[in-house]
């Protein structure tokens, strides 16, 4: 269940890429993520956004605070309308880049975080959904 | 303010006499656009909010349309003509310092942006050819260059065979930080140095770990202290209490 007020942040450039950390920092201190946790969603998060940027030509990310039964999570959806991935299971692969990066941003990014969802249609647009539970 | 609310109506007047209502854009106008960007980017200064800069502009219409009731009051198709025409300059004139006064917002932010570049990335020297390089905040590629051709720079300066970067002010190592440091950490090697990374703390540790980053080739220790012994060990030297 989502609670509290869901915030939207755009996504278009480096320096966006900073805002996404601080904002997804903030949340995760604010739902009470220990250090490790916080660590890791807002790394996470600086990868995707960074994707979003370079591969995606900009797009948005959505912060939600959830809460199901005792525990309380963090889920962010980011979104472009760029050129889709054609192959998701050998972008997911550590190693694999079609830019100059080290190519572990995605692999990485699903190993830090508790849940990890991505759709991708080539020439609309790819969607990568990420949850992190406290506990 | 009264003097600068004549000096605008004067330029009004002037480019109003001889020019173009609908085309602000003119050269008739440059005497009122200057006036006005004059006024805007002072204000921007000032802290005032671009809704009160414009409002010096907005200010005059009530002044302007009473002025033209009394003028046209009869002639209605008149009045109501010559009103659009008044609004329609007053509008763009209010606008344009709300335009000058974003760009002057967004000068300062390219201006301070420019000052953070240069800020905080010293290569100081510990010991004779031991350097250290401590990095405080956002590793974005701008800084991040500016820091290694710093470093490369002092191993020549200073013939160090040893440079210690302290990532302790890095709140975030990702793949991209990691790549730059690997980078940095290549780039020295071939000049002979030895980097040590240090400062790398346990939430980070965990990450880069999840992340698969490979530091494996790369001497790294938790602390700056204990980076700092490793160097003085490689160079032959200890620490001991006199």
């Amino acid at each position: 269940m989502v609670v509290g007020k869901a915030s939207e942040i755009r996504v278009a450039s480096q320096d966006d890429v900073v805002v996404v950390r601080q904002a997804v920092r903030a949340r995760a201190v604010e739902i009470g993520l220990n250090l490790v946790d916080q660590t890791k969603i807002v790394t996470a998060a600086s990868e995707l956004a960074r994707n979003t940027v370079v591969y995606g030509g900009g797009g948005t990310v959505l912060l939600e605070s959830l809460l199901d039964g005792g525990r309380r999570g963090l889920r962010l959806t980011f979104e472009d309308r760029g050129p889709g991935i054609t192959d998701i299971e050998k972008a997911m692969q550590d190693g694999y880049t079609t830019g100059v990066g080290l190519g572990l941003g995605l692999g990485g990014a699903r190993r830090l975080v508790s849940e990890f969802h991505i759709t991708s249609r080539p020439g609309e647009g790819t969607q990568v959904r990420v949850t992190k539970w406290n506990g | 303010m009264q003097p600068l609310a004549r000096e605008f109506i004067a330029a009004v007047r002037e480019a109003a006499r001889d020019g173009e209502l609908g085309d602000t854009t003119r050269a008739e106008w440059s005497r009122t656009r200057d006036l006005l960007a004059d006024l805007s980017r002072e204000r921007a200064a000032q802290g005032f909010s671009p809704t009160e800069t414009a409002t010096f502009v907005f200010s005059f219409k009530q002044a302007i349309f009473k002025r033209l009731r009394s003028e046209f009051g009869s002639d209605a198709e008149t009045l109501a003509e010559e009103t659009w025409t008044a609004t329609e300059l007053f509008d763009k004139l209010g606008l344009y310092t709300a335009e000058i006064y974003q760009k002057a917002r967004e000068e300062v932010i390219v201006r301070q942006q420019q000052e953070m570049l240069e800020l905080s990335t010293p290569v100081v020297e510990l010991w004779h050819g031991i350097l250290a390089l401590p990095l405080i905040g956002t590793l974005d590629s701008n800084r991040t260059q500016i820091v290694m051709q710093n470093l490369l720079e002092a191993i020549v300066a200073k013939s160090a065979g040893i440079a210690i970067i302290d990532i302790t002010g890095v709140p975030t190592v990702d793949t991209l930080v990691a790549q730059h440091l690997l980078k940095t950490v290549a780039a020295a090697r071939l000049m002979g140095a030895e980097c040590i990374i240090s400062g790398i703390r346990p939430q980070i540790a965990q990450t880069i770990i999840h992340l698969g980053v490979d530091l494996g080739g790369v001497l790294t220790k938790a602390t700056l202290a204990d980076a700092f012994q490793v160097a003085l060990r490689k160079k032959g030297l200890a620490v001991a209490k006199g």
